[in-house]
């Protein structure tokens, strides 16, 4: 087994090798960059994601759906509605249950809540790794409001446990929808704050246009999905091209930058332009569901023991999908009429995003790699060092040189920016 | 191209050796209806690259999502999911094409060279149920750490399959 320090395909004189993760600032997930850079330029790119397989796919299969419901939760932090909505999408395809209208308005609600919370804290995130702190700080306070109407909705700030086969868990009042809307008035508000600051300002603009770009026909080459596809003028959405949930009711159309800057180039600057647009679509998107909700049941079956007992006798294999803040979560499961399913696949996003990372990091510079690998906001948890190692040298780059590299990096520019 | 079209034209192409052939319309059923078509199409697993070949063929860039895959007795089933007609509103088809191998030889082709965006899937099927992808342009192990054992593949459950890493905490012992 090789330790981060050691030299990995150290080429010639003239290109050395640097590696960064499995835990790193900018990337908050455990996968582990292997670049090969001459000087400043990058030349190879390669990745390693065995850092933290835990298997849950594998005891998916010894458990039984509903228990899967809180295990597909946990498979990501941010994500745990988009999981827990694409294995109820998928099991309610194979047994044929019929989700209530109005627990479909509330699981768009909540998923719309989540994605609103997800992109402001990329949005955060992403100002914190171009050196713009002020801005994280206002984006960090601004997701505080989305946090503590998920919390009053569902009962917690993140974890939502709210989704269940044939319906939801929880109902919501009057009060609650009023609570709802106010965020979503917010948030509407909130995104043009946020677009006005990222996407008006020189420095931001300087430091991200034409950084990292995917172009459309690598984009659909490498299957990318979500915002970094729609950054990259293919508009895939499945929200608009398998409408489900209140979804075929509100009409989502796939936002990509030519509506907001009026042209398409796919790079860092697109992708901060589409996420932040987004948040404003679904505080529309919300607003809609809130005032369109319908009256009814929440839930195909109140109790668990009935809703299990109808779901052993059944046989057959779905496919179970939602776009989820990053992109399109796909579920596939097979039921042959025992308690647990006998198989079950889980495919997030960022599994198909990562490819586009070679492409977007060739012929980056190392002061870039941070915004460069936050800009497709990837999934997957952080040592926050990388270890330079050349001919007769060795050096680590912790998080804080690294860090500071990229906000040196932003104010060379914007002193070049002054007049 | 709805499912139906998709269907039928496998059907026409691969006349006598697609072994089933359905597709499935999911009804929404709100203030408009809306429905969700899926293709399921079963070949033989020498037909898995003519097949992609054909799809590629009948849409401009079809996208590809991912493989699953299971254990059945002594054969290993794949299916490889793909999206068509994406980007359009509501005219999408989610297409599975499933192949069975044996688990004596469990070789199927790659698909890299059609689909890029395939890699990571492939070696995925590699290390998890031990099938061989032939000219698989880089076939390290990618979520299996290096230091997991060789030999085991996790998705399997005979005595392949990881049984024996698992630690029955009832039994005692302990590792």
């Amino acid at each position: 087994m090789r330790k981060a320090g050691d030299i990995i395909g150290q080429e010639s004189r003239d290109t050395y090798s640097i590696c960064v993760g499995p835990v790193h600032p900018a990337l908050k997930e455990p996968v582990r960059l292997n670049l090969r850079v001459r000087g400043e330029r990058i030349e190879h790119v390669d990745f390693e994601l065995s850092q933290v397989h835990r298997g849950i796919e594998w005891m998916g299969t010894r458990r039984n759906p509903i228990q899967i419901l809180y295990l597909s939760e946990r498979i990501c932090g941010i994500c745990n509605i988009c999981h827990t909505f694409a294995f109820c999408r998928a099991v309610e395809s194979i047994a044929g249950i019929e989700v209530p209208p109005r627990a479909r308005y509330i699981r768009t609600i909540v998923a719309e809540l989540e994605r609103i919370h997800s992109h402001i804290l990329w949005a955060g995130v992403a100002a914190h790794e171009l050196g713009f702190d002020s801005a994280m700080h206002y984006a960090f306070r601004a997701r505080e409001k989305v946090l503590d109407v998920i919390e009053n909705l569902t009962g917690n700030r993140i974890m939502k446990a709210i989704m269940m086969i044939g319906g939801v868990r929880r109902d919501m009042d009057k009060g609650q929808a009023r609570l709802v809307m106010e965020a979503a008035d917010f948030y509407s508000r909130c995104s043009r704050k946020l677009e006005k600051i990222f996407l008006g300002d020189p420095v931001i603009k300087s430091r991200t246009r034409d950084t990292g770009i995917l172009t459309r026909h690598d984009c659909l080459a490498l299957c990318s999905v979500g915002p970094t596809a729609r950054a990259s003028g293919v508009r895939k959405d499945v929200r608009q091209d398998e409408p489900y949930g209140a979804y075929p009711d509100v009409g989502v159309k796939a936002m990509t930058p030519d509506e907001i800057t009026g042209e398409t180039r796919g790079d860092v600057y697109d992708r901060i332009a589409v996420r932040l647009r987004e948040i404003k679509q679904s505080a529309d998107i919300i607003g809609r569901c809130v005032k369109d909700m319908p009256e009814g049941k929440i839930a195909h079956e109140d109790k668990a023991n009935v809703l299990l007992g109808e779901l052993r006798g059944v046989q057959g294999e779905g496919i179970g999908r939602h776009e989820a803040p990053r992109g399109e979560v796909f579920h596939y499961v097979k039921l042959v009429g025992e308690e647990a399913p006998y198989s079950w696949k889980v495919r997030a996003p960022t599994y198909n995003n990562l490819l586009s990372w070679i492409p977007m990091m060739l012929g980056a510079q190392i002061a870039d790699i941070p915004v460069i690998a936050a800009s497709i906001d990837p999934c997957m948890s952080c040592t926050n060092r990388a270890v330079v190692t050349g001919p007769g040298r060795r050096q680590v780059l912790g998080q804080d040189m690294l860090h500071d590299l990229s906000v040196k990096r932003t104010r060379e520019l914007r002193r070049g920016l002054r007049p | 191209m709805n499912a139906n079209d998709v269907r039928d034209s496998f059907k026409r192409r691969f006349a006598g050796r697609i072994m089933a052939a359905r597709t499935e319309i999911i009804k929404h059923k709100l203030k408009q209806v809306r429905h969700a078509s899926r293709v399921w199409i079963t070949v033989d697993s020498g037909e898995l690259k003519n097949a992609v070949r054909h799809l590629c063929k009948i849409t401009e860039h079809p996208h590809f999502i991912v493989i699953s895959g299971y254990e059945k007795g002594k054969y290993l089933e794949l299916t490889y999911h793909f999206s068509l007609n994406y980007a359009s509103v509501m005219e999408e088809v989610v297409l599975s094409i499933k192949v069975r191998v044996s688990k004596e030889n469990p070789v199927l082709p790659t698909i890299t060279d059609l689909i890029p965006g395939a890699l990571i899937s492939e070696r995925e099927m590699q290390e998890m149920l031990g099938v061989r992808i032939k000219g698989i342009p880089d076939s390290r192990r990618i979520f299996l750490h290096p230091g997991f054992p060789q030999g085991v593949y996790p998705w399997r459950r005979d005595e392949t399959g990881p049984a024996r890493l698992v630690r029955n905490l009832h039994k005692g012992g302990g590792r």
